[in-house]
């Protein structure tokens, strides 16, 4: 029995081991390519480690995309949609959660009602409505929209209803205004949920193409995954470079994901067992 | 009485305070264009010019336009096939992972990983793998003997394919997570006790483990669903919707009929259609829940 248990912990690990590899393949992949020549990119069997090693596909690819200006964009428009939707989502959760206020179910089976309708259906009178201000192809165009969010509503008031109402009329009765029971007893007891919150919008903010791809076309105001899938396009060819540069847009999101992961993976189980 | 009826309308005055930051927003943002967008469903419009009525032409023209119907089945496809895979592949690593391992952390770190990095910074290397000649998976299938060798994203019938796989990279990691942590949620007695009854590995799977994860493989299935009829990011970056129309799908026919050829009113009518869809299979999936959902 100890021997058919040690050999299942072994194909286990095997197991474990050879599915990592499959995942980290595309990644390791573009990392090796990104320091080749064309000529040997393709190379089969794989070399991962060339015998030139060319880092002068990255100063290539600095020169030709203009990194800097676009992960300013991009921290720029996330930094500023996280912090706007934490306050506004914030106040409004707390007030559907904790404040009798008369017509308060009906509004929010209002926002409940627009959860489903996502950003595809809404994409083409926004863009009018942009356009009509003359703020398509600006930043505002991507950060006034992301700043108001019903799915960030409805994560904090189902956070913020599980805490005692005990607590708030403590408070209350101490003669803390509401302003001041919600900044100093609700969200330091809601951290967990207010930072995933935080974290997962900044990600998604970040990451998102299709509202940058329809709003800007200049390439001093793009975000990186526009920017860099326009290097893309204009250099279909040049492997190593859009590799270079690819790995170059990526180092923040590693390093961030490195720091948040904790947080991160507590986020997805909190919002994925509460929705 | 009175005081009562001051205390009232006091807590009215804070309530609507604090919402209305986030109540405008709604409105100008997300609730007025959604009420815009069904009304443009019944106009012709190229957004420069005067709106037109049409009524229920642009609807009637969808149903007959054959690239709109190749792009509806298409979101079906993928959905049929990159939700199971992703949702299998998640639960599968879950399941690996749900013991006291060494590593787990770095076992889950990596796993997670694809799931964070941007897909136009990714999609060079799909694309390179997806290579016809000289890329490494038909490298590897040649190298097995495999002759007759698919030509992926640049093949009518393997087109999608690559998108699906792509995609269970992408997002599998993901729902493993959400899946360990449902795991680690089952009481450990239940599998004692289903052990003391003689029950073995997949029978404990069956009675025991996907029971008890079932409101979040519910919850997830939505989830999954929903996210997949709108893809567009995969689609737009590796194959334009081609070759032909083999990988157009709803949202990138929106995209190209609104932002491409200006057709704002059709495209709405479609995007209307894209939600209706999405709001059908979730009432759907929520009816259907009492069958297999134990709470």
């Amino acid at each position: 029995l100890k021997q058919t248990q040690a050999i299942g912990r072994v194909v286990l690990y095997v197991s474990l081991v050879c599915l990592s590899l499959i995942t980290l393949f595309p990644l390791a992949w573009m990392l090796s390519g990104s320091i080749k020549t064309e000529a040997t990119i393709f190379n089969f069997p794989i070399q991962f480690i060339p015998d030139v090693v060319h880092w002068d596909n990255y100063l290539k690819a600095w020169s030709m995309v203009n990194f800097g200006a676009l992960f300013r964009n991009s921290l720029k428009i996330s930094s500023l949609v996280t912090m706007g939707q934490l306050f506004t989502s914030t106040l409004a959760a707390y007030a559907f959660a904790k404040i009798r206020f008369r017509g308060r179910d009906k509004l929010f089976l209002g926002y409940l009602a627009t959860m489903m309708v996502p950003f595809q259906v809404i994409m083409i009178p926004q863009f009018v409505m942009f356009r009509n201000l003359g703020l398509a192809n600006t930043h505002l165009a991507l950060i006034l929209p992301g700043m108001f969010s019903v799915f960030g509503v409805f994560l904090l008031k189902q956070f913020f209803t599980g805490i005692p109402d005990e607590l708030l009329e403590a408070a209350r009765i101490d003669g803390c205004g509401e302003a001041r029971t919600l900044f100093t007893i609700v969200v330091p007891l809601s951290k967990a949920a207010i930072s995933s919150l935080a974290i997962f919008t900044f990600k998604w903010t970040w990451n998102d193409f299709l509202a940058p791809l329809i709003y800007i076309n200049d390439k001093p105001k793009m975000t990186v995954p526009i920017g860099l899938s326009m290097f893309r396009m204009e250099n279909i060819t040049m492997y190593t470079y859009i590799m270079a540069g690819s790995v170059i847009s990526l180092i923040p999101v590693i390093v961030v994901y490195i720091f948040t992961q904790k947080y991160l993976v507590q986020g997805i189980a909190l919002t994925g067992l509460k929705a | 009485m009175n005081m009562k009826k001051r205390a009232q309308w006091r807590t009215d005055l804070v309530g609507y305070a604090f919402v209305l930051p986030n109540l405008i927003g709604f409105l100008v943002f997300i609730a007025g264009p959604f009420l815009f967008s069904l009304a443009l469903g019944f106009f012709q419009w190229d957004a420069v010019g005067p709106m037109q009525w049409v009524g229920l032409q642009n609807y009637i023209k969808l149903a007959g336009d054959s690239t709109f119907k190749a792009s509806f089945l298409n979101t079906f496809y993928f959905t049929f096939t990159a939700v199971p895979l992703t949702l299998g592949t998640g639960l599968g690593l879950a399941l690996l992972l749900n013991r006291p391992l060494a590593l787990k952390t770095a076992f889950r770190t990596v796993f997670f990983l694809p799931n964070i990095v941007t897909v136009a910074s990714i999609v060079i290397v799909w694309q390179a793998i997806y290579h016809p000649t000289m890329g490494p998976l038909n490298m590897l299938l040649a190298s097995w003997g495999v002759t007759d060798l698919p030509t992926w994203t640049m093949d009518l019938n393997w087109a999608m394919p690559s998108i699906v796989l792509m995609s269970v990279w992408l997002n599998a990691g993901y729902y493993m997570v959400i899946f360990l942590a449902a795991l680690s949620n089952v009481p450990q007695t239940y599998y004692e006790a289903a052990r003391i009854d003689g029950a073995g590995g997949l029978k404990r799977f069956l009675h025991v483990t996907l029971p008890g994860i079932s409101p979040t493989i519910f919850f997830v299935l939505i989830m999954a669903v929903i996210n997949s009829f709108k893809v567009f990011d995969q689609v737009m970056l590796l194959t334009k919707g081609g070759p032909g129309r083999a990988t157009n799908v709803l949202v990138y026919y929106v995209y190209t009929q609104s932002f491409t050829k200006y057709k704002f009113g059709a495209a709405s009518a479609a995007a209307n259609v894209l939600f209706l869809i999405i709001l059908i299979v979730t009432i759907v999936q929520y009816r259907n829940q009492e069958k297999w959902v134990t709470y």
